[in-house]
């Protein structure tokens, strides 16, 4: 595996993971610190933290996390690769799918399993949430940011920019 | 940035009217521009150019669109640009639409990487990214409270449940994505086509 070229593997890795990241860019997070952390060890765990913050707090969607994981992998070349095999192959299977199914379908089925599938979104979410705060809550006012932040979110509209500029000033003055 | 107005869901349909379908270059501008203006998602963005903005779709072909992008799999957004594209022009448009919201943020990406990879053992830096990720999670934990919300408040066991099992096997167990889902999907499927049933009976 170690003389494999990296860019491969990471075509390889993205590719399949896009075709079974199910519920969007959050739920496939768990999967990514995995391969990239734990089985590969392309970046520590703090590393993984910190591009996921980039991620946030840059324009365009979040998946390009994997763009920041490709380029530590690989450079330039590394960053495209990784961007492009995790967004092409469900691009296509989108558009595949929605030239067959071109008129509004009446099925129950589309409904039943959208229904099915909602728990496990919000499932795999909630561990990327757990597995991101073992990397960054470990200290007390970490914790508490993080706990502040999901409350002001909860019960407010504020915009998540926000927030995000507030826990960089809070890390700034030394106070996380 | 400022304008979190929430998107008008319910435009009279009669009123909806098609712009004509426009060129690859203008196709490629607009989800660039949708693009680089969703910091925190792009979908708000995206909404609000295709039907408000530019009348491409009515705020029905809208929904439709996305609600076969949200269930198959990859990022909802990306699938959304490539299928959007390709109803108004083809595979071209396709392709147009696709690289327009991908080409611009990855770019932006790549530096962030460079600079990244040369300044991010500098103190600085280091403790600013630290406070970033701790509301970066707090911002996720808030999002999953609001998807529970309403599973929460219907009681439902078996969602619920099944939730809780997929958060246990990746979230603590840390068990591969591909395994858990493969035996997830098929189960939470089945269960809910027998809830709906009962319900109906």
């Amino acid at each position: 595996m170690s003389s494999e070229n990296p860019v491969w593997a990471l075509i390889s890795t993205f590719g399949l993971m896009s075709l079974f990241a199910v519920g969007g860019a959050a739920a496939a997070v768990p999967e990514m610190h995995r391969i990239a952390v734990d089985v590969h060890h392309w970046m520590t765990d703090k590393q993984f933290a910190d591009a996921y913050a980039i991620a946030q707090l840059s324009p365009g969607p979040n998946v390009l996390i994997v763009t920041l994981i490709g380029y530590a992998v690989a450079g330039i070349p590394g960053a495209l690769a990784a961007t492009l095999a995790m967004c092409l192959p469900t691009a296509l299977l989108a558009y595949y799918v929605s030239r067959l199914l071109n008129r509004p379908s009446q099925s129950r089925w589309p409904a039943l399993i959208q229904a099915a599938l909602v728990p496990l979104s919000i499932g795999l979410m909630a561990a990327s949430a757990l597995i991101l705060a073992q990397s960054t809550d470990r200290t007390i006012a970490a914790l508490l940011l993080t706990a502040t932040v999901a409350v002001i979110a909860s019960v407010s509209r504020i915009n998540p920019l926000w927030l995000l500029l507030a826990g960089g000033l809070l890390g700034f003055a030394g106070i996380v | 940035m400022s304008s979190d107005s929430a998107p008008a869901a319910q435009e009279p349909d009669i009123l909806a009217t098609h712009a004509p379908p426009p060129g690859l270059a203008a196709l490629f501008l607009a989800f660039a521009r949708m693009s680089l203006a969703g910091f925190g998602g792009v979908l708000v963005f995206a909404r609000h150019a295709i039907v408000d903005q530019h009348r491409w779709m009515t705020a029905d072909e809208f929904n439709e669109t996305f609600a076969l992008c949200h269930f198959l799999p990859g990022p909802n957004i990306v699938n959304l640009s490539m299928v959007f594209g390709s109803r108004l022009r083809g595979m071209a448009g396709g392709v147009a639409a696709f690289t327009g919201l991908l080409l611009p943020p990855t770019l932006i990406m790549t530096v962030l990487a460079i600079i990244y990879a040369r300044f991010g053992d500098v103190e600085v830096l280091r403790r600013i990214l630290a406070g970033i990720s701790c509301a970066a999670v707090g911002l996720l934990i808030a999002v999953v409270f609001r998807m529970m919300t309403p599973l929460v408040r219907r009681i439902n066991v078996v969602a619920l449940t099944m939730m809780l099992g997929v958060f246990v096997a990746i979230g603590v167990l840390r068990l591969p994505l591909q395994a858990v889902l493969l035996v997830a999907i098929p189960v939470s499927i089945g269960v809910t086509y027998l809830m709906q049933r009962k319900v109906a009976a």
